[in-house]
């Protein structure tokens, strides 16, 4: 689910190859035999242990586990902060890319670098960061007691440190498809009399759509599966400041198999459908 | 509309694309920006049209500063090089954009809309494809919907940058002459960026050549041909014999015809049409040997070579003028210079 890496077109690889290239059956029926095993033993075999595990003591118990009032404020903490996160970083996306795909400024490549940051450090530090700024011994954290304002172990401080693990996904997508197009087709709508504003809507965004659907999918998928850095920043107050991941592990220390895996089946479930979308969206691209 | 550009100067980090460009184009004009690569005939169209700011000066347009407005309050047509059409939208929904895309009070209903735009798609012959997309065109066909797009908006002024230069040759020659007469049916004033003399030579009507950043000479196709201002323009219009008079020898161009007794300058640019030959009477006093010849479909261009010198002199003729010569390889010939443009 916290899948970063390009997709690869699995169009592409099925071309035919050069007799020169294909080696001997046995060769050949080798390789699958270990592609297919790992992704059973690793992949499959979990997933399936997931579903087994949250339905062990039946159904009835697997209602119950996900209908508890802790397990429902999880989901809605959960659902919160996908539909404050991702709209955000829609918008912080699409303007970033199109800041850097159409004008030349100072401070540019620094700009593209600090948009991967959120890839390249750890979510504990990012979540830790959030804490130095903001917590009680943070450098605003006297001003906010004054003022009553609870970022840290509260929602705030969650949807803060989502933000910042999910704000490169939109990005990252658009940026190289809008650098491969160009602008001229902006500066022809422009010519023929368009606002700016139209000519995003008319001419900008159609041509981008299913890059941008594509990188919303990625950055909801994380933003409700994000596990480190909203870990650090919610103090794991039940019913209150968990969100699905961290209601699986609270659930899981606490020898609560059934509540842990029907958590955890919900979060696979979320998974599986990213990855069914996640497919046809690259079919469209 | 007239354009009428002052002082203009545009600088890209260190690079001076633009230096102090004046330049007066009347209107109903067809005008080619002709120069070398990067010499700044695209920046300046950019800057006419609105698509790029100048550091200093001022674009009139029929009389009216227009410098500060934006490109889509110019009322200019622009045609990219590589036409930008939109490719999610139709032929007819392209063409219908700049329409559909102008203010609520202003905007054309729909059946208004709908007739202009096949009125247009007949102008450019491609009616029938107006429920095509633009990938499933061909380059020529693409740059004229690029054009019909453009004239959608009945701009005041038409710009054209390189409209021929992604398309193969045969297309190519045809186009010029359509655009020609497009222009000369529509009679809107009309600015293209080319690097292809032959191409500015043939469809406009008047020339600007442009090089690293100056206007270098304006006139006419024939002015800018037979009166070259400066030995730039003279070497980049058509093809030309340099001689220099401190390398040269002065005898020997004197022997040719050419008046050297008072040089208006010491680089003489000899056009290969104005070089005359005939086989030599005298073999043993020739100076010049022919060394082959090229076909030019009805021309005949033949190289030349002074004795002595490594450098070839170019001289060009009509072909049964050249055949009636009866001449071969390694002839002697007698040369003669019937007119030279001469500069500093």
């Amino acid at each position: 689910m916290n899948a970063i890496t390009q997709p690869v077109n699995p169009a592409k690889l099925v071309e035919r190859q050069p007799l020169a290239l294909q080696d001997a059956d046995w060769v050949r029926w080798i390789l699958i035999a270990i592609a297919v095993s790992f992704i059973s033993l690793f992949i499959c075999l979990p997933l399936g242990l997931v579903i087994f595990k949250a339905l062990s003591k039946g159904i009835e118990a697997y209602g119950a586990a996900l209908s508890e009032p802790d397990a429902l404020a999880a989901i809605r903490l959960t659902l919160l902060t996908a539909m404050v996160t991702v709209p955000l970083n829609t918008v912080f996306g699409v303007a970033a890319a199109w800041a850097i795909t159409r004008f030349e400024f100072k401070g540019k490549s620094l700009l593209t670098t600090l948009i991967d940051l959120p890839f390249s450090v750890s979510p504990v530090i990012s979540g830790l960061i959030f804490v130095l700024v903001f917590g009680a011994e943070g450098w605003v954290g006297d001003w906010l007691i004054a003022h009553d304002i609870k970022i840290i172990f509260a929602v705030p401080g969650i949807i803060l440190a989502t933000l910042f693990i999910t704000f490169p996904f939109v990005a990252r997508q658009l940026i190289p498809l809008m650098q491969e197009m160009g602008n001229q087709e902006e500066e022809a709508a422009l010519s023929l009399g368009a606002s700016g504003w139209k000519t995003f809507w008319a001419v900008t965004l159609p041509n981008i759509k299913w890059a941008l659907l594509y990188g919303v999918l990625l950055c909801n998928a994380r933003a409700m599966g994000e596990f480190g850095a909203v870990s650090v920043v919610s103090g794991h107050i039940r019913g209150l400041t968990n969100t699905l991941p961290l209601h699986v592990e609270v659930n899981y220390n606490e020898y609560n198999i059934v509540g842990a895996f029907a958590g955890a089946s919900i979060l696979a479930g979320l998974a599986v459908v990213t990855l069914i979308l996640k497919t046809v969206l690259e079919w469209r691209k | 509309m007239s354009i009428l550009l002052s002082n203009i100067s545009k600088k890209f980090g260190t690079f001076t694309a633009l230096d102090t460009i004046n330049l007066e184009i009347p209107e109903g004009e067809l005008v080619a920006l002709l120069g070398p690569s990067g010499c700044g005939k695209t920046t300046l169209l950019r800057i006419i049209a609105g698509l790029e700011r100048t550091d200093q000066g001022r674009v009139l347009i029929s009389g009216q500063d227009r410098t500060d407005h934006d490109v889509s309050q110019r009322g200019i047509g622009f045609v990219f090089q590589h036409y930008a059409l939109f490719r999610h939208m139709s032929v007819f929904e392209n063409v219908a954009f700049g329409l559909r895309v102008k203010p609520r009070r202003e905007r054309p209903s729909n059946a208004v809309i709908d007739k202009k735009v096949h009125a247009l798609l007949d102008l450019v012959q491609l009616d029938w494809l107006h429920n095509r997309y633009p990938d499933q065109l061909s380059g020529g066909q693409r740059q004229r919907i690029a054009l019909a797009r453009a004239l959608a908006v009945e701009p005041s002024v038409l710009l054209l940058d390189e409209p021929f230069g992604a398309l193969d040759a045969s297309v190519r020659k045809d186009l010029r002459q359509w655009l020609r007469n497009l222009h000369h049916d529509l009679n809107v004033t009309s600015i293209f960026v080319t690097h292809d003399q032959e191409e500015a030579m043939e469809v406009a009507s008047q020339v600007v050549v442009l090089n690293h950043g100056h206007i270098e000479q304006q006139g006419s196709p024939g002015d800018i041909y037979d009166h070259p201002a400066n030995a730039f323009v003279s070497r980049f219009i058509g093809h030309t014999n340099i001689f220099d008079l401190d390398e040269h020898d002065v005898d020997w161009l004197q022997t040719a015809g050419l008046s050297t007794a008072q040089p208006r300058g010491k680089i003489a640019h000899v056009r290969p049409h104005d070089i005359v030959i005939e086989k030599s009477t005298t073999e043993t006093d020739a100076f010049v040997t022919l060394k082959d010849w090229q076909h030019l479909g009805s021309l005949i261009r033949i190289e030349l070579i002074k004795n002595g010198s490594a450098s070839s002199v170019y001289a060009e003729m009509p072909n049964d003028q050249f055949r009636r010569l009866h001449l071969n390889k390694g002839d002697k010939v007698d040369l003669r210079i019937r007119h030279a443009h001469w500069f500093h």
